[in-house]
């Protein structure tokens, strides 16, 4: 697996416990619109992916992730 | 007109607009909601009308007598006699208004004079006052915190600090509600060489909670960071002097900048940052909403100047405010009422409902009773909650307090909100 696969798999068992309505999540997934997560939901899910790859997400940088995929490529850019 | 006074809905007779230019379809889940909640029979929470105000704890609401318990009249100065004589007095001498910014022609006697009672009443060397403490912290955060520096902030945060980040051009990072832990896990992750500012309140508004400002200011100068304490909740009861939490918590040479206002215990409108730093009086030249909005009008800062004066003695008024909390907040948890601090931690005591049909269910009852408190929902409320939020005042009897409990008793048994 390429790192970008292993971000995406570790991504995604992130996703499930905030994945209320069961979605099928792919990188096309938007967080918003797909999982109809709410800001409070956007807050606790980012925190958990900060502490999973021990990064930081600043709220600027939220503002320009839509989707599954966005977020997997700015993970693998922070962790670079 | 309808009996809702000014918060009619439009007329009937408004001109439609064409759907596909307009702007406001984006809120229309908005009034839907609202128009549901009225169409259930229940009174406007976010329309009420003061008819008269005859103390600050007691005003006329649709031709009946309220205690209001819904107001941020901590210290109850807004009715203190030397105060409205100051307000008249600058009326008399220097007219209603300044007509233009505190960097023009909008400083005047009494501007300079609250500054100076600011400096007296914090022991600081530098006080700006702004024209609402919300422009204090939109002010203050948007200039202080430069591009490629950061903002680390409680999520729980005022929106006023919400916006100032926004407002500015710096990296915005946020840390789990007053988690020590957290913040520092998040400020050890930040590179080390950029600016930082954590952004701190000493009493969270909603829930009236207090923040563990020790732990947190010594991880926030462990990283390099200065720090920013909003004490608007806590002026005139917190510490030995009246200055707040971080006061309280014995952190005044470690604070960097406090902002406060004048809306809340001082009674009156306006904000504030106080310092020690060198070359804090710079602020003046940086602070957009310092510089491109009118200042206070001079009654406003005189009645100011006086309020905070007298707080500086109101020894007497804090520990009656806080008998009050304690009986206010004991008895609302004997009666089985979901609270969410054990103790009666600040002057805001919060109460927890199952949802915004009961939140609104137990306010309207309360109302028709005579009492005023505030509902809260989310997103101004943590963690989807809704609840009442009482704020006590030092010139709340006891006995007042105790008609207050009874109210609860009895909008609480007939919403089902206690058994």
């Amino acid at each position: 697996m390429s790192d970008r696969d292993t971000i995406l798999t570790a991504v995604k068992a992130q996703i499930e416990p905030f994945n209320k309505k069961g979605v099928t999540v792919t990188e096309a997934t938007t967080f918003q619109g797909d999982l109809e997560w709410d800001s409070l939901t956007v807050m606790d899910f980012v925190a958990a992916i900060e502490d999973e790859f021990d990064i930081i997400i600043t709220m600027n940088m939220q503002a320009e992730i839509e989707t599954v995929g966005q977020l997997v490529d700015a993970v693998a850019k922070l962790k670079a | 007109m309808s009996d809702d006074g000014v918060q009619s809905d439009l007329p009937a007779a408004a001109a439609a607009v064409p759907a596909e230019r307009d702007l406001f379809d984006k809120f229309a889940p908005l009034i839907a909601e609202r128009e549901a909640l009225l169409s259930s029979g229940v009174r406007d929470p976010f329309g009420i009308v003061m008819e008269e105000v005859k103390s600050p704890t007691v005003a006329v609401i649709k031709g009946k007598e309220t205690i209001l318990l819904g107001t941020y009249n901590y210290m109850g100065m807004t009715f203190d006699p030397d105060v409205i004589a100051a307000g008249k007095e600058a009326f008399d001498k220097f007219g209603t208004g300044t007509n233009g910014s505190r960097a023009l022609n909008g400083t005047f006697h009494d501007h300079m004079e609250v500054e100076q009672a600011l400096r007296e009443f914090y022991g600081t060397t530098g006080a700006i006052v702004f024209s609402t403490g919300y422009q204090a912290n939109l002010g203050v955060i948007s200039a202080i915190a430069g591009k490629g520096e950061y903002v680390i902030l409680d999520a729980d945060s005022h929106a006023s600090i919400y916006d100032g980040c926004a407002m500015g051009n710096a990296e915005i990072v946020r840390f789990r509600h007053n988690s020590v832990e957290d913040l520092d896990k998040r400020l050890g992750r930040l590179p080390k060489e950029p600016g930082k500012l954590v952004v701190l309140e000493g009493v969270y508004s909603m829930l009236g909670d207090v923040a563990p400002l020790k732990e947190m200011v010594a991880v926030a100068k462990k990283h390099g960071a200065m720090v920013l304490v909003d004490e608007a909740h806590s002026m005139g009861f917190f510490g030995p002097n009246g200055r707040g939490v971080y006061e309280d918590q014995g952190l005044e040479d470690q604070v960097d900048f406090v902002i406060g206002t004048f809306s809340k215990s001082v009674g009156t409108v306006g904000g504030f940052c106080v310092s020690n730093h060198p070359k804090f009086e710079i602020l003046r030249f940086v602070c957009r909403p310092y510089i491109f909005t009118a200042s206070l009008p001079p009654a406003v800062v005189a009645s100011a100047a006086t309020s905070i004066r007298k707080l500086m003695h109101a020894h007497n008024k804090r520990a009656h405010l806080w008998e009050n909390t304690r009986q206010l907040h004991g008895g609302l948890k004997r009666l089985g009422f979901r609270l969410p601090t054990d103790e009666p931690q600040s002057a805001v005591v919060a109460v927890l409902l199952e949802d915004q049909t009961q939140a609104v269910a137990m306010w309207h009852a309360l109302l028709e009773a005579g009492l005023y408190v505030n509902v809260a929902r989310p997103p101004a409320t943590p963690a989807g909650t809704f609840l009442l939020r009482c704020s006590v005042c030092a010139e709340h009897t006891s006995e007042q307090i105790a008609q207050v409990i009874a109210m609860f008793e009895a909008a609480g048994r007939a919403t089902g909100a206690i058994g």
